[in-house]
């Protein structure tokens, strides 16, 4: 009885949860990097549904004729191994289950190494992202401007990010636009994202990386040509420059609002050049706990260090929100 | 302030200023002496050492695995209780960032290494020797010792939140976080050096079962009548030996980076942390089917025993437990698609991941038609087997939905996933381990759990579990991610993570009714029950309730699988003639594996303090306890006629009279 | 565990318990070929980050090496001439031949620190380059069981000479004997994979 309620409220509790999932970001693409990958869930569901459903039925059914009642107490079951037939059915279904969801998995794979397909007259926007604790700094190279924690896109346009990182892993994710990827320092990994429309997205890293994960997000503002090309020439115009020094001392571990310049910091340095050097200072990482020996590259004792930063960096971090 | 004297910051050892642990720390405190006073009043101390300390007997091995492991439940399960109540609402503050991170870092590392696995290991234990007719493991005295680094093991990780400061990288404590360079504390170093001495206990329990299992079989049991219990843990020995010195490695290579500054993992002088995540995988994905695997051999005998019906589809169970540990060394890239490695090198782990499902289905199928036909009793172990299949099913397609490496680049690192392995962890691990304990418990103490709280705890942790996590995997396609500690209330996440929290109340109320059961049972439960309460099929079953210390009079002989069935039911080789009792060879107690869990448990300790002069003078322990074991030759002793004479026919006496308390 | 003693077979494996620790050591063998194949592994993902710091050819002594493959070669003969005599049940042949071969295997470890204490002055260390890291490591790791070998022999060497040719010192006897060939095969990977190949390279 009690079982056949919670097969009952199971099944119909899934759907319910469905319908209400129409609203969630990876069903509501606003690209065709999302969308193809939408279709590809899309595809996997109803397989796995049917599964579901298979087995499920199945299960209800068998449990519920063959359950122990007070009648059936003198029943022996009968003696039996198996039946090769049925053994061969239940191998070769799920196997034709799984060509099936292998194939379009694969196309898919493909697809999003490249540039979305339609779009591959539009000559692409690069932007290079370096992730760094606990902020996304934006590039863009061509325009010679950067953008920390947001980054402006022309709509309709590919972008190619060419993600790094400054220390720690991290993984870049704007789920309305397309799928994740890793960004690791002395690596470069791409990805491909194009929005359909001008609109404001969430981004945010996926990839713990010490206390203030939580709060690492982006605004992925995606805007019509002629408010992009201001956008940067404003920019152009009025942020101010960034240098050096102020550059390390950005990607200490903190939070930081939004910000913009006028320039990158790729004429310094490239996180994601195999020989570039690692400018993070294990001391700015202490915390509470016993502390262990930190060794130290020799090359970069050069950097100072500051101890009113390291007491800042501990009152922020259960940290406040970054700005947006 | 810095009190530094001999190199050692005496100051920074406790943590403080942090009022849950300094509950925490006041609670161990007062634990531990009670436990002393208690033992010290009872007078117990010599029985303690005596009867469990220093045992070698598989049965008692096995118990207190079992016991280690619902602590650690315990302790796990309040760790998630602890997140699910800090991220109940929208910026909530019962834990800041940082103990949120040590929280499910802890979590991970404990639920898996030091609770699922000791289970079921534990079970292990009690029922390998006895389903197969055999006294004992096949060393006995390594069997202590590997319970005993376990248990070195898990204490050390299990103090570090109070002493030194916890790991906070995760449970995958994925580099180059984990490392100096980003993690100066000593909390990770936690991690290397206390799952390197638990891992070496389990590598050494993989060899014992697999030398028991080829060796150690009675007359008659071919390889193909073993139950399927002993055949998922002939197969998962096999795997932890393959996979677990990979393990090893990455922790030492691990332990070497943090503690004497080489490169394996760093961002510096050419490591790479990739490197870290292959390693960690290789062994992480085989190491969920070394959980798994001696779980579907559970569920195969519960389900068979209660459904009156031998396994449906035996070979093919075989066929594709071997299958699933082949395939299992050959999916670890899932975990990390998103790392960039090309189309192709992501195709090909997407398929043979996908291709885990079609031996997996196999088994469903096999389960399903065991019972189909059957006589299905719904005793409470037997309503954890029905619950598995389909809370399994739903882990399973949501598996195979996060196999498809395209498909992934939105799921990966979200909720979906952490729901996803839990749909698989706690039915599969979870549902299994209560399944057998409700099961072999009359085994192991003669008297059983309560069937009626039994169901109680059936219920609510059923209901608790997928209240708690089916809105995970909606959180999850909504931009939910894992490890974060708090979200904005914008998010419009606060509804189902409200859901999902009242659901983990719900669980810890199913697992709070499981020890009420236990102390109730314990207290007040009939004595007087048969030695084969279940009507069931296995040897472990032909022998007295709680086993006689020698397992067997004369070791049974086996003519088919299913062996006590048809002994059962063709009525032979169950009476005991007296010509026929001889003289039992036993292995005498040793005191050595505790002293060693003592001896890994000092020079890890120093380890982790990064006081190596102190590490290197205390190994000298552990040395000494090598010497002492490659001299040591006792050979054990006999046990007399007239002993098990009296033994036998005491247990026999008492089938006679038993009350029935299942039908 | 019950002691019948089949005395058609050789002494190591007579009683049940003997063959089933000799089996239990050959999967722990297993296990360590997984260990050294991990090892070879993140050398072979290492090797070339070299991160500024010395190279293979600036840093390998390959006469060194030559003596040391030569010494650690020739031991796990004399460990089969050893065993030889044991099957022959001369106790003072196996101990003869057992002693010399650990004297080899000294060498061998006496040449290896050596070779390390030179790889330091070069300014080769552990923490220098991944490479280096990697090296040391894999090398250190065998260097580390031909050492805990050479004690445990020892012991083994003393239950002969205290106990006699029993079956249980026999077994001892031919498990370190496993336990030598085995090391001796891992330094052939060594020498083929990062001695020649480095050389090479
Ligand atoms: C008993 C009830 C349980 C509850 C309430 C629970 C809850 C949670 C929660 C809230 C998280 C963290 C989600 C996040 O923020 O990323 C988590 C992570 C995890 N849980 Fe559980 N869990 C339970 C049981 C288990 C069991 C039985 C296992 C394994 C056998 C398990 C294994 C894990 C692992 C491996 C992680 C990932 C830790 C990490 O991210 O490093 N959990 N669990
Ligand atoms: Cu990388
Ligand atoms: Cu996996």
């Amino acid at each position: 009885m009690k079982l056949k309620m919670l097969v009952l409220s199971l099944v119909t509790a899934v759907p319910l949860l469905f319908l209400s999932g129409c609203e969630m970001v990876v069903f509501q693409p606003q690209g065709p990097v999302a969308r193809s990958i939408m279709e590809l869930i899309n595809w996997s569901l109803m397989w796995m549904l049917l599964v579901v459903v298979v087995v499920f039925g199945l299960f209800g059914y068998i449990v519920w004729k063959y359950r122990e009642k007070p009648e059936n107490m003198g029943y022996e079951p009968p003696e039996e191994h198996g039946s090769t037939v049925l053994e061969i059915v239940w191998t070769a279904i799920p196997i034709l289950i799984v060509i099936a969801l292998t194939i379009p998995t694969v196309t898919t794979l493909y697809d999003l190494e490249d540039v979305p397909a339609g779009y591959e007259e539009k000559e692409p926007v690069v932007i290079h992202v370096t992730s760094a604790d606990w902020k996304w700094i934006f590039s863009y190279p061509e325009e010679g401007i950067e953008t920390i924690n947001y980054v402006n896109i022309p709509e309709d346009t590919p972008v190619l990010f060419k993600l790094t990182s400054a220390g720690t892993m991290q993984s870049f994710w704007v789920p309305a636009l397309g799928g994740q990827k890793y960004s690791m320092n002395k690596m470069e990994t791409e990805l491909y994202l194009v929005a359909d429309n001008p609109g404001s997205y969430m981004g945010r890293n996926t990839n713990f990386n010490g206390r203030g994960y939580a709060q690492m997000e982006f605004e992925v503002l995606s805007q019509t040509d002629e408010e992009y090309d201001a956008w940067v020439k404003e920019v152009k115009e009025t942020a101010p420059k960034l240098t050096e020094e102020k550059y390390m001392e950005l990607l200490k571990p903190t939070h930081l609002g939004r910000l913009t310049y006028s320039n990158t910091h790729l004429a310094w340095i490239n996180h994601a050049d195999h020989d570039s050097e690692l400018v993070t200072d294990p001391e700015d990482y202490r915390y509470h706990g016993y502390q262990g020996k930190i060794f130290d590259q020799e090359d970069k004792k050069s950097n100072e260090k500051d101890t009113t930063d390291v007491e800042n960096n501990e009152e922020d971090h259960g940290g406040d929100h970054s700005g947006h | 302030m810095e009190v530094t004297i001999v190199g050692i910051k005496w100051d920074e050892i406790l943590i403080t200023g942090d009022p849950i642990i300094l509950g925490s720390q006041i609670a161990i405190l007062l634990t531990s002496l009670g436990i002393i006073g208690g033992l010290t009043y009872l007078k117990k101390w010599k029985w303690l050492w005596r009867e469990w300390i220093t045992t070698v007997d598989h049965k008692r091995i096995g118990i207190m695995y079992i016991v280690a492991a619902v602590l650690m439940f315990f302790r796990g399960g309040m760790d998630g209780l602890m997140m699910k109540a800090q991220t109940a609402r929208p910026e909530m503050s019962i834990l800041d960032s940082q103990h949120y991170n040590e929280v499910f870092t802890a979590h991970g590392v404990i639920m898996i290494l030091f609770m699922a696995m000791p289970f079921l290991i534990g079970l292990m234990n009690v029922v390998i020797p006895l389903q197969i007719g055999a006294r004992d493991v096949a060393f006995p005295q390594l069997n202590a010792l590997s319970f005993w680094l376990f248990f070195s093991g898990a204490m050390l990780f299990n103090i570090a939140f109070v002493v030194g400061g916890a790991p906070d990288a995760g449970w995958t404590s994925y580099f180059p976080l984990a490392g100096k360079e980003f993690s100066p504390g000593i909390g990770n170093n936690y991690y290397a050096i206390s799952l390197q001495i638990a891992g070496l206990g389990t590598l050494m329990t993989g060899i014992n079962f697999i030398v028991t299992i080829l060796k150690m079989r009675t007359k008659g049991m071919t390889l193909m009548r073993m139950p399927m219990f002993t055949w998922t843990t002939l197969i998962t020995s096999v795997i932890i030996v393959a996979a677990f010195p990979i393990f090893t490695v990455a922790l030492a290579l691990m332990t070497f980076d943090r503690l004497y500054g080489t490169h394996f993992f760093t961002v510096a002088a050419g490591g790479s942390d990739m490197l870290w995540a292959n390693l960690f995988w290789l062994w992480g994905h085989p190491e969920v089917y070394i959980v798994i695997l001696p779980a579907f051999g559970m569920f195969s005998e519960i389900i068979s025993t209660f459904s009156r019906k031998q396994l449906y589809g035996y070979k093919s169970m075989v066929v594709s437990i071997v299958a699933i540990a082949v395939l299992s060394m050959l999916v670890w890239v899932h975990h990390f698609y998103t790392m960039g490695s090309g189309a192709l090198v992501n195709s090909f782990f997407s398929i043979t991941t996908m291709m885990i499902a079609v031996p997996t289905g196999v088994k469903m199928f096999n389960w399903l038609f065991t019972m189909r036909k059957g006589r299905i009793k719904m005793t409470t172990a037997m309503l954890w087997s029905l619950a598995f299949v389909p809370n399994f099913v739903i882990g399973g397609v949501t598996g195979v939905m996060l196999a498809m490496g395209a498909a992934d680049y939105q799921y990966h690192n979200t909720l979906f996933l952490v729901a996803h392995f839990h749909y698989v962890l706690i039915p599969g691990v979870v549902f299994a381990v209560f399944a057998g304990l409700y099961y072999w418990w009359p085994k192991m103490f003669g008297f059983m759990l309560n069937e009626k709280l039994g169901k109680w705890h059936f219920w609510l942790f059923v209901i608790g579990f997928n209240v708690t996590f089916m809105p995970m995997f909606f959180l999850g396609l909504n931009g939910a991610v894992r490890r974060a500690y708090t979200y904005s209330a914008e998010s419009g996440f606060a509804p189902l993570f409200m859901l999902s929290a009242v659901g983990s109340v719900i669980l810890a109320a199913g697992f709070a009714v499981f020890c009420y059961n236990i102390y109730w049972s314990i207290r007040y439960a009939d004595r007087n029950i048969s030695s084969d309460p279940w009507d069931a099929r296995t040897l472990e079953w032909a022998t007295s309730s709680p086993v006689q210390h020698y397992n067997f009079a004369k070791l049974p002989e086996v003519k088919s699988l299913d062996a006590f069935w048809y002994m059962k039911k063709n009525n032979e080789g169950i009476t005991l003639k007296d010509e026929e009792i001889e003289e039992i060879h036993m292995p005498s107690n040793s005191g050595l594996p505790f002293l060693m869990c003592v001896a890994f448990g000092i020079v890890g300790f120093f380890l982790i303090f990064e006081w190596h002069l102190l590490a290197a003078v205390s190994t000298v322990l552990i040395i000494a306890g090598l010497i002492y074991r490659s001299f040591d030759y006792n050979d054990g002793y006999h046990i007399h006629k007239d002993e098990i004479r009296k033994t036998e026919s005491t247990w026999k006496k008492m089938e006679g009279k038993v009350n029935n308390h299942v039908s | 565990m019950s002691a019948n003693v089949n005395t058609s077979l050789p002494l190591e494996y007579q009683t049940e318990q003997s063959r089933m620790n000799i089996l239990g050591f050959w999967i722990f063998l297993g296990a360590e070929i997984v260990l050294f194949a991990t090892l070879f592994s993140v050398y072979g993902v290492l090797y070339k980050n070299y991160a500024g710091g010395p190279t293979h050819q600036d840093i390998f002594m390959m006469k060194e090496v030559m003596i040391q493959t030569v010494l650690l070669l020739t031991s796990s003969f004399t460990m089969g001439v050893a065993i030889w005599e044991m099957r022959r049940n001369n106790k003072k042949g196996l101990i003869g031949w057992f002693i010399l071969t650990l004297l080899l295997g000294a060498g061998f470890l006496f040449m290896e620190i050596n070779e390390f204490i030179h790889y330091i002055h070069e300014g080769a260390t552990m923490q220098t380059s991944a490479f280096l890291s990697s090296l040391f490591v894999l090398l250190g790791t065998h260097g580390a069981h031909v050492t805990f070998g050479i004690f445990w022999a020892t012991m083994v060497i003393i239950q002969i000479a205290k106990r006699g040719l029993t079956p249980v010192t026999a077994r001892k006897t031919f498990i370190i004997g496993l336990y030598w060939h085995f090391l001796d095969v891992v330094w052939i990977f060594i020498f083929t994979f990062v001695y020649l190949k480095g050389m090479v390279l």
